[in-house]
């Protein structure tokens, strides 16, 4: 590819204790494309994805986006470069309805400075409708909603801002059929529109149909990126539990 | 934050739901404030009730009262209001009694000892320095404990708990174990008093002002919803809504217009003005007493404060999940420093108004106040765990708290009888809110 990539990781390191979460990983991705990661749990995947999110710091490494080095030290430096984060958690403030969490950090306000609770609303509203048109508790806080209206809110508010990167942790793990379904086909649109995205999932079938590329993590170190229509599943799960890229062996 | 839930228009289920049920959706009025006003209308009329019974006269429901009351409730209601912002980010703040008698004794001093020396005694700028001076104090020593908690990561429980001894100490030593009086002639209206309350005009101008604020706000919001396409209420909701907030507005005027100066105070008053006290006394009214148009204010603008600015979403956000609130991009820190340095502001305002009623300042002011400051926040609603509480429910529970207080010594109660039924009252209104956020899931 000769296009520049929306985010190159170059040698990435970090370190909790004396454990080396994430071991001089490289990674890149382009736009228009999905990438991704694979890996046991702990095997660094999301650590990974948290520094590109700000929520962890480095240790080394460098972070470049559309070819220029990018300082990433917090959460709204992330967002300052359009990356946007779906957390495994959901990062979603319980208490609070869907505009609330939706806008959180980022609130549309009134010319006197007041936040504009009614246009939040609409804004909210519209984009919903959207996403999941069957979501309608617009008033109530976020913890009287299912699982995948929670998870609703949660991409809503990537997508709302108008990302170039994305980064979903597990978005489908709490999800019914229908919700997944959802799920897959909102990652095409994205990608149709050029979005970079870096997926994180345990369900490698899953990921072998979204993906465009997939790289396979086990104890913080990068075990190899194959193209998905270079690799069976068989051959990820054997990088995933033995660590050891079939196709460079053979 | 708890509307009554479910707003969107569905006709078909209006019919089947009772007329109450459907009274309270179409007003959305919160049933939690519903239930408090209930318990405060028990309570009242409870203590009026007996007092006619046993001691032949009911003194609970009188204007002297109830005036007196809402002066008594003043200092506590200002800092319950901080709490609740403290609370609802799942810290506490044990301190504010002792930073309120420190502050106290700095005002005193400044305004007894050390000001008139330069400035000579009664200038005017005596009490402006004396109280910009315990404000900034205040803030100062909240955004310092606000700093230790949130940098230093010690947990607010202790930070708080050793504030609670320091400036109990610190306050006996900077006054030698004095007490520090006449505060400044000015100083001391804003405690209230006959001289400290705005009389009857004055009420009467501040009254129709709240009433014209109720009725400006209802057709704003409303107009609001219209422009957005939102659920409206039915016309007869907000006229209902208009009539009872005006009401209570015009209601708590006469009131206090109701309640007198004493004879002795009208005697001087008349004596130093050349007035002719005719045989049957003159009815000069007390009105709103200064202290209770400082809570007055201070609720209105903690309520904007909490509901209409990104400072008050994120206390809510970081009450409900502090990770998510983090990952939002804000700065839990520095959202710390400044709810405690706001806790310490609204602290040295108490201590205004609290040595200003007592004419002087002794450092065992606010002796307990932390115990019923957090009582009244967390009866008025607000939520231990963190993420819920309103400022209004906070004034409520400093309302119900006071109100027990007041008609307990009313009645004859002794202090350790009065001991036993504060502290049953905010177990037992801990538990019944409890019960209420569990049948409303």
């Amino acid at each position: 590819m000769s296009e520049t990539p929306l985010v190159q990781l170059k040698d990435i390191s970090i370190s909790f204790g004396g454990i080396r979460a994430v071991d001089h990983v490289s990674l890149d991705l382009y736009p228009g494309e999905v990438v991704g990661l694979l890996g046991h749990n702990g095997a660094g995947k999301s650590t990974l994805i948290k520094i590109l999110s700000g929520a962890y710091q480095k240790d080394s490494g460098e972070i470049l986006i559309n070819g220029k080095r990018a300082e990433i030290n917090s959460p709204r430096d992330a967002r300052d470069h359009n990356i946007e984060t779906i957390y495994q958690t959901l990062a979603l403030a319980d208490n609070l309805d869907a505009a609330s969490n939706l806008f959180l950090g980022r609130e549309l306000t009134s010319p006197f400075g007041f936040v504009d609770d009614a246009k939040m609303a609409a804004e909210t509203a519209k984009i919903m409708a959207r996403l999941n048109p069957n979501f309608k508790k617009l008033k109530e806080p976020v913890s009287a909603l299912s699982g995948g209206q929670r998870q609703s809110v949660a991409i809503a508010r990537a997508v709302y801002f108008n990302a170039k990167i994305l980064i979903m942790d597990e978005p489908t793990a709490a999800l019914g059929v229908h919700e997944t379904k959802m799920v897959a086909d909102l990652i095409q649109e994205l990608k149709a529109q050029g979005l970079g995205i870096f997926l994180i999932s345990h369900d490698t079938r899953e990921m072998l149909e979204l993906c465009d590329r997939v790289s396979v993590m086990k104890n913080g170190a990068l075990i190899g990126t194959e193209r998905v229509e270079d690799v069976t599943e068989d051959d990820i799960l054997s990088m995933i539990i033995m660590g050891k890229n079939p196709k460079r062996a053979a | 934050m708890t509307d009554t839930p479910d707003t969107s228009p569905s006709s078909g289920t209006d019919k089947q739901d009772g007329a109450i049920s459907r009274f309270l959706r179409e007003t959305e009025v919160d049933t939690r404030l519903l239930g408090m006003l209930a318990a405060l209308a028990l309570i009242w009329g409870g203590f009026h009730i007996y007092g006619q019974l046993v001691n032949g006269f009911g003194a609970f429901l009188t204007p002297r009262n109830l005036w007196n009351l809402s002066v008594q409730t003043s200092s506590i209601g200002i800092m319950a209001t901080g709490m609740v912002l403290v609370i609802v980010t799942r810290h506490i703040d044990l301190s504010v009694g002792s930073m309120l008698g420190f502050i106290a004794i700095v005002m005193g001093t400044l305004q007894v000892n050390i000001l008139p020396q330069y400035l000579g005694l009664g200038h005017p700028m005596i009490w402006i320095l004396a109280i910009l001076a315990g404000l900034i104090v205040g803030t100062l020593i909240g955004g310092f404990q606000g700093y230790m908690i949130a940098y230093g990561t010690i947990p607010a429980f202790i930070v708080t708990l050793g504030g609670l001894l320091v400036w109990r100490g610190v306050g006996f030593l900077v006054a030698r174990g004095e007490t520090i009086s006449p505060v400044d002639a000015t100083f001391k209206l804003l405690g209230g008093g006959p001289y400290g309350a705005v009389g009857s005009t004055g009420s009467w101008i501040v009254g129709i002002i709240g009433c014209i604020a109720v009725l400006s706000l209802i057709v704003l919001g409303r107009r609001k919803r219209k422009n957005f396409d939102l659920h409206l209420r039915p016309v007869w909701a907000e006229g209902f809504l208009a009539a009872v907030g005006c009401g209570a507005v015009i209601g708590a005027t006469m009131l206090v217009n109701a309640y007198p100066w004493p004879k002795g105070i009208i005697k001087r008053y008349a004596e130093a003005e050349g007035i002719e006290v005719p045989p049957e006394g003159i009815f000069i009214s007390h009105g709103f007493a200064i202290p209770v148009l400082i809570l007055v204010a201070v609720a209105i603008l903690m309520t904007i404060l909490m509901s209409r600015t990104k400072f008050g979403r994120y206390v809510y956000a970081i009450g409900g999940n502090p990770e998510a609130a983090e990952l939002a991009g804000i700065n839990t820190r520095w959202m710390t420093v400044k709810i405690f340095a706001l806790m310490g502001f609204l602290t040295g305002l108490s201590a205004v108004v609290a040595s200003a009623r007592l004419g002087s300042a002794t450092a065992a002011l606010g002796t307990l106040d932390e115990l019923y400051v957090i009582a009244a926040a967390v009866i008025g609603g607000t939520s231990l765990a963190g993420g819920v509480g309103t400022i209004y429910g906070a004034i409520l529970g400093a309302i119900v708290m006071q109100s027990l207080q007041t008609g307990m010594v009313l009645i004859g109660f002794d202090a350790a009888i009065q001991q036993v039924v504060v502290g049953s009252v905010l177990v037992i209104a801990v538990f019944l809110d409890i019960l209420y956020r569990r049948n409303s899931k």
